[in-house]
Formats: C-alpha cells, structure tokens, sequence
C-alpha cells in the first residue's frame, strides 16, 4: 500500500493540520478512513457482496458452465418445489438437525458441569475433550467410516459384546443418517465443553452460595440458579450449532455422498451435486437461496423463542 | 442427567458439626464421584483416537480380522512409508502451511486496517460500507460459492494466474479479509480509550503509525483469538478447495487425505496410517497452543453474554 509512505510523517515535519493542503488531505479521516478500509473491503465486496447479488440473479437464469444465460423468471424455483429430492434433502437436513443441536449440547453441558471442579486429573479430562476441536471433518470422517464398519468395524463387535444385532450403519438407509449424527457430535464436543466451561466460570459463587444458604440443594442451585445464568451461552450454542448443521457437507461427502439411497441427501449435498457436477448452476443457486431462507426462519424462531428463556445480567 | 442427580443427596444434609454422629452416614468414597463419570466419557473421546492409531499400525490382515484386535502384537510402521508413497502428504501440508499462514497474516492485517478504520474515523459511506459488511455475515457460504467460482476463474484466466482455479491463490484470496474479523477487530477498538491515540497525534505521529505503534500493541488478545480462529476455518476448510483445486500438487490436507480415501477406500491401515498423518500437525499445534485456542472459541461463545 502507497498510504504507509504518504502517511508517515517524517522525522522533524511539523504537526499535522499546519502543513500545505496536500498534506493536510492525506492525513485526513476521509482519506485515511478509506485508505484503510479499501483492501479487506475490496474482498468481501468482490467475494461476498457481488456474488450474493450475482447468484440471486442466476437463481431466475437457466445458467450453466460456459453457456449463455437465459431470464426464465421462477422456473427454478417451481422445479425446486416439486422435486422429490430437495423434499428429501429438506427432511434430511431438519432431521439431522434436530438431533445434533441439542444432542451436542447436553452432552456438552453435561461434561462442562462435570469438568467445571478442581480434582485430580481434571486437566487430562479437559484435554481430552478440547481433541476433538483439533480433528478436522474428513479425518473424523475416515476414523468414524472404520468404527461403524459393519464387516470389520469395532462398534459392531462392542455390539455382539452385550447381545445386540449386527448393524449395516452407513449402509442402511435407515440407520446412516444416525452415524452422522453420532460422529458430528462426537466432533462437535470439545467445542460445546469450552463454550459452557468459560460461562460456568462466569457464574458467581456468591449466588450459588446464597441458594445453598437459602435451603436449594445442588439440583434445584442447577436448574434456578446455574441455568438461568448459562442460557445466553447456551443460546449461542444453539444458534451456532443449528448454522453449521444446516450446512453439513463435509461428512456427507466423505462417508455416503448422500447415499444409501438418498437417505443422507442434505441439501447443501445436493447443492453441490446440481452446482459442481451438473453443473446447473441456475437451480443450484435457487437451492442456495432456499437454504439461506431455511437459516433466517431458523435462527429467527430461535432467538424469538429464547426471549422468554434468556437471562443476561446486564 | 442421572450423574447429576448423585450429588443431589446432599438435599439430606445432616446438620454440620455439632459433634452428635450423624443420622445416617453417607457412603464416602475415596476420591470425587465425578470421576465416576469423568473417566468414561473421556475413554469414549480418545477410543477414535486409539483406534485411528492402532489401525494405522495394523498389518492388513490385522485391520480386517474380526473381532478386531484391540491390543495389537505386532506394529507395522512401514504403513506411513506405505502412504507417504502412495499420495504426496508432504505436499498437502506444505500447500496447507502457506495457504492458512498466509491467510492468517492477511487477515490480521486487513482486518486490523477496516476495523480500526470504522471504529476512528469518520468518511464518506462508512455506515453504508459498514452495513454491506454485516449483511454478508449473515449469509452462508453456499450463496456465494457459485459466483465465487466464476470470480476466481475469470481472475485466474484475465487477469493473474496464480488467484485462478487450480492455484493456491484460489485459496488465499477470498479469504483474505472477512467481515467477522473486521467487525471482530472494529469491537476491540471501540473499547480503547481515546487519550493514547490523541496524545501520540499531537506529538505528530501519523494515523498508520498510531494504528502499528500505540494500538495494535494493546489488541494483541483479540488479534490471537482472530489468528486461531483464522487459522481453525483455514486449515480445516473444505468445501472450497474441493471446487477449487483439482491438481494434486495443489491440494490441502484435507482435500488430499479425502482424495486417498477415494483411492483407499478398504486399506484401512494405509488409509489409517495417511489419517494419522494428516492429523498430526493440527494436534501438535492444539496441544503446544492449547489455552490458547480455547481462550479464543470461549471468547466467541462470551461474546453472546
């Protein structure tokens, strides 16, 4: 950036607002302000803001790789209402949801509640669920493909251990999605941990103090004291846990690419199916916008829900 | 929640020391309860870490013996040799290294330059450029995708190769800067009192300066958190570099190691000892920067509070 050297005053120049009006301009707020400015925002502009114009605009466009791009008004948004596919995907998408959210969170409340004391080994215990931030999608994935293996996989052989059938796992349209819910969570995990451990630390002992004084044992000091004061993180969670769970990708494209038989399709699969291997860039967009209404509705509904159950100190 | 439920007894408190034996005694254990529960729920977190490792030095037939082995008798180390010749993992985590660094770096950078730039100055747009910025925070990433792919292409084929599809550069730019980071860096410095920069204006310094020699200095906290969590969203990023990169020289760990997967999809220990391989570098790091990555996840979770 030219701004380094044209901003700088040198050694022995004179304060700033006394020199010529050059100088004066260049040392401005106005100037400076975008100076500073223009660089990050140039990026997002470019590939934030346009291409959200830009892919609501191919969502009425019959558009494809390298093709010209005809306006045919909301036909991709009919076809996305009468496939059977995205209505597949949507229930997919909303099963899966509603099973990892709060899946994740009560067993992320739950070990933060059992973590959050001084005694002995509790470092190793913490670590051990802070792993499981540091594992990427993909390897999670692979590792998770090998333990629900239903020929050579050890959750199988856990299972004839205590008397249960042999599952098929991810190869049964009936159970798949259920893995997938099983191994996001498991990834998931240290992420809830830390996030509930940081808000407990912030619970004062003075107010469980004053409910233990008041009679409340360690229960009910939980569920009127503890909990109250954990729900804005455990909105944060909630909202945070139900945006990347809309867009699960990585684990569906690792582990069934959406199969068996389309039972673990999530939408944002099949968006990638329709963008990146048909290439029907025009629906795909349709999808992407359908998806991006799904999060608003969503997060929405959550927070007007939480109305009611957040309590902030201010 | 039945483990939370044991301490629950505690509502029958004897009366505390008023040196009458209490009514009925309650059964002391020698250590915490907690542990009770502590001890198999960390056994469930690491088994997938065990598992990784043990398959990964598994001979085959071992792998694929049921009931599996859980201790194995032999270690077959040559696995790793056995992956590292049959995908080049050491370019993956080479093009992974530069693309997150260099993301990091731009991302502190111009992130830094915005934010402070919307938090202190005043200029012509900055509510409009500022409101652009938030509208994109809401949106996921799918929206954009699609003409993100034709930007970078169209970049790649006009105008530079090395930002084009297929290049490393594909990788860096659209995430050079991100509206959470400047909006991230713009919430810091709203909270710094005014007097340092004002005192170093009127001893003549310029704006730049005052950014790199008296504010910076005090953001290093949140310029850590933003680096760690750059640095988590970078290397672990997917999606993209699945559309971008096509090339195996080109490709990051995670793009490589699901590649070899495609390839290896039933040599478990290969593909196990490949996983380990992958992993390696990101837990060396978690472990080595542990508090302060969980310093940085828990800030953005406070962040609600």
């Amino acid at each position: 950036m030219a701004v380094n050297s044209m901003t700088r005053p040198g050694p022995g120049r004179s304060r700033p607002g006394r020199g010529g009006l050059a100088r004066r301009a260049l040392d401005s707020e106005q100037f400076n302000g975008w100076a500073f400015v223009t660089p990050g925002v140039a990026v997002i502009l470019l590939f934030g803001a346009v291409p959200i114009v830009w892919s609501a605009v191919m969502s009425f466009q019959k558009s494809s790789l390298g093709s010209s791009t005809p306006f045919v008004g909301l036909v991709n948004y009919r076809t996305l209402v009468h496939d059977p596919v995205v209505s597949q995907a949507i229930q997919h998408t909303l099963i899966y949801t509603a099973l990892f959210v709060p899946g994740t969170m009560v067993v992320g409340l739950f070990l933060a509640v059992a973590m959050n004391r001084k005694i002995r080994f509790i470092s190793v215990y913490r670590t051990a669920a802070y792993a499981t931030m540091a594992i990427s999608a993909i390897s999670e994935a692979i590792v998770f493909i090998w333990l629900f293996d239903p020929s050579y996989g050890v959750v199988n052989f856990f299972f004839s251990k205590v008397g249960l059938p042999q599952q098929q796992f991810l190869n049964s349209p009936s159970e798949a999605l259920y893995v997938i819910v099983a191994m996001t969570i498991w990834g998931w995990t240290g992420f809830a941990v830390v996030v509930y451990l940081a808000a407990l630390q912030g619970v004062p002992r003075s107010l469980l103090e004053a409910a233990a004084i008041d009679g409340a044992g360690p229960w009910r000091t939980f569920r009127r004291v503890t909990l109250p004061l954990l729900s804005p993180a455990t909105l944060f969670l909630a909202v945070w846990l139900t945006i990347n769970a809309l867009q699960l990708f990585d684990e569906v494209y690792l582990s069934t690419q959406g199969g068996p038989l389309n039972a673990t399709t999530v939408l944002v699969y099949y968006l990638y199916e329709q963008a990146f291997e048909q290439f029907n860039f025009g629906y795909a967009s349709a999808i992407a916008y359908f998806l991006f209404l799904i999060i608003i509705v969503v997060t929405a509904l959550q927070f007007w829900l939480s109305r009611r159950y957040t309590f902030y100190r201010s | 929640m039945s483990a939370t439920s044991a301490p629950a007894r505690d509502e029958l408190r004897p009366a505390p020391d008023d040196g009458l034996p209490a009514p009925r005694r309650r059964l002391r254990l020698p250590f915490s309860p907690w542990h009770l529960v502590l001890i198999p729920a960390t056994v469930v977190l690491l088994f997938p870490f065990y598992w990784l490792i043990v398959t990964s030095l598994e001979t085959e037939p071992d792998a694929l013996h049921f009931p599996p082995i859980l201790i194995p008798h032999v270690l077959r180390f040559a696995n790793y040799a056995d992956a590292l010749a049959s995908a080049p993992f050491v370019r993956f985590f080479v093009n992974s290294a530069i693309v997150t660094a260099t993301t990091v770096l731009c991302n502190l950078v111009l992130c830094s330059l915005a934010g402070y730039a919307f938090a202190r100055f005043r200029f012509l747009g900055r509510g409009a450029l500022f409101a652009v910025l938030m509208a994109t925070l809401m949106v996921p990433f799918q929206v954009t995708m699609i003409p993100q792919f034709i930007v970078v292409k169209w970049l790649g084929v006009h105008l530079l190769a090395g930002v084009g599809i297929d290049h490393l550069g594909a990788l860096i730019l659209p995430n050079a800067a991100t509206a959470f980071g400047i909006f991230f860096m713009r919430q810091f410095f709203r909270t710094l009192p005014l007097e340092y920069e004002e005192s170093a204006r009127v001893d003549g310094a310029g704006r730049l300066t005052v950014l790199v020699r008296i504010v910076l200095p005090l953001a290093t906290a949140p310029l850590a958190t933003l680096a760690a969590l750059t640095f988590l969203d970078s290397w672990n990023d997917f999606l993209w570099p699945l559309i971008a990169i096509t090339s195996p020289d080109k490709m990051t760990l995670q793009l490589g190691l699901a590649t070899f997967q495609g390839a290896h999809a039933t040599e478990w220990s290969l593909l196990m000892a490949g996983n380990v391989m992958s992993l390696a570098p990101m837990l060396v790091v978690f472990f080595v920067a542990q508090r302060f990555f969980v310093r940085s996840v828990a800030a953005t979770g406070l962040s609600g509070t």
